[in-house]
């Protein structure tokens, strides 16, 4: 117990120190960036209490948002994938979300890639909609949400493999 | 009583989310707002220390560009300088009231960002180098931004790529003048409107501040025209201006404080009172 909680208080330094220094400077093409982080609030285990990843997910979006002076537009987007996750998880995953048995390392693949596709899908389109705050650019604020969602899956996906533990 | 407990007990995800969601929406509507102080900035120490150890570093990778951009500031800046020496004539005014409007601050932007819709630097000076909000800042091929909030040793720069910012502007040749706002689209042009259609615009162009408010003096440099259009009425035109300045690309930059700022508010004010 004691070990898993330290693993989510590295994890939440790491994934935010990183996102900061190195994942909101990338700027590919002008205005793609990956946003990285949700791997916290998508990899939280389903076991625990909903309360407290709603109470973390709102902290590491506020993180964000102190360091690139953005409002509560992270914070927002990250409350609102907390909160329904649990709706995603049972859509992707189905029979084993009902037996709380869901293991990150060890589900399909193609269940987890649509796990994290729609996850990634709602915070992005929620922020980049908060960011522009107006129904007018929505084509814009669309364009923004499918490109950054690609790069910011397929660095979830590159990250997960690359520090999964072979425990088969 | 009890049914309002048990009521709470059941939803309580649902009511803190939707707390934490208001939250975060009541600092996400300030942002949008212009010249609400902001409770979430990051001029405050913790971030402010983090981006310029940060920036001690990544500072090296663009040395060599930013050393070219000073030495050309520096060859302007003589040329200014021979140019004024040998057009020095007798009314030139006594060193006790030569003291010039504008005062210049030195700074390095310590975080630099163009890819959202309201970008904001931060610089690493603050209340202690005598900086405040609504000081313009300038770098030495044109405008930036304007400072909004200050911490004691940094200070945030709503940056001219920032749909909230509103920045007077005018032709170099003419004195008219319009608005300057920005369209999310691309870092390297802003758009000028509010330029009345009896204007002779060209393409190449060049635009200047206006010094209509006490932010920027009249003539620091922004940009030129790259295309224009009528407006939807045909009075206006919508001005699309290639900027001078590489946003993408700032280290030093300066903040221009006006000091007869407080003079001119308060003889503005007291017109529009009577």
């Amino acid at each position: 117990m004691n070990n898993s909680v330290f693993l989510h208080i590295a994890r939440f330094i790491s994934l935010v120190f990183l996102q900061v220094v190195l994942f909101n400077h990338i700027n590919f093409l002008g205005y793609i960036n990956p946003y990285i982080y949700i791997m916290f609030i998508a990899l939280f285990p389903v076991k625990n209490n909903r309360f407290i990843i709603i109470f973390l997910s709102f902290f590491i979006g506020l993180t964000i948002d102190v360091f690139s002076d953005t409002g509560g537009i992270h914070a927002a987007a990250c409350v609102f994938i907390a909160y329904v996750r649990p709706l995603i998880l049972k859509f992707s995953f189905g029979m084993i979300y009902d037996h709380q048995t869901i293991k990150f390392n060890t589900v399909e693949f193609g269940e987890k890639l649509t796990y994290l596709t729609i996850l990634t899908l709602l915070h992005h389109f929620m922020l980049f909609f908060l960011e522009m705050f107006s129904v007018s650019q929505i084509i814009l604020v669309l364009q923004k949400t499918l490109f950054s969602s690609i790069f910011t899956i397929l660095l979830i996906l590159i990250v997960t493999i690359i520090f999964s533990k072979k425990t088969k | 009583m009890q049914q309002i407990i048990n009521f709470i007990i059941r939803n309580k995800n649902f009511l803190l989310s939707l707390l934490l969601f208001s939250i975060s929406m009541v600092f996400t509507i300030q942002t949008h707002s212009y010249h609400k102080s902001r409770f979430i900035n990051s001029a405050n120490f913790l971030t402010g220390g983090i981006y310029n150890s940060i920036n001690n570093f990544t500072g090296y990778l663009s040395l060599k560009s930013q050393n070219q951009v000073l030495a050309e500031e520096n060859s302007r800046l003589k040329m200014l300088l021979f140019n004024s020496e040998s057009k020095k004539d007798s009314t030139y005014l006594d060193t006790v009231s030569y003291n010039g409007t504008y005062k210049f601050t030195l700074a390095n932007v310590i975080r630099n960002t163009y890819s959202g819709t309201n970008n904001v630097l931060l610089l690493n000076r603050g209340k202690n180098d005598g900086l405040k909000q609504d000081l313009g800042v300038i770098s030495s091929k044109g405008i930036v931004g304007i400072i909004d909030g200050t911490s004691k040793h940094y200070a945030t720069v709503i940056s001219v790529l920032n749909t909230i910012n509103k920045i007077s502007a005018q032709l170099k040749k003419t004195n008219h003048f319009g608005t300057l706002y920005w369209d999310a689209k691309s870092p390297n042009f802003i758009q000028l409107t509010d330029i009345p259609k009896i204007a002779p615009i060209v393409k190449g162009d060049t635009i200047i501040t206006s010094g209509r408010s006490s932010i920027f003096p009249k003539g620091i440099p922004i940009g030129i025209i790259n295309d224009f259009k009528l407006d939807a009425a045909e009075n206006y035109y919508e001005i699309n201006i290639k900027l001078f300045n590489d946003m993408t690309n700032l280290e030093h930059v300066y903040t221009i404080e006006n000091i007869d700022t407080a003079e001119i508010d308060s003889l503005l004010n007291k017109n529009t009172d009577e």
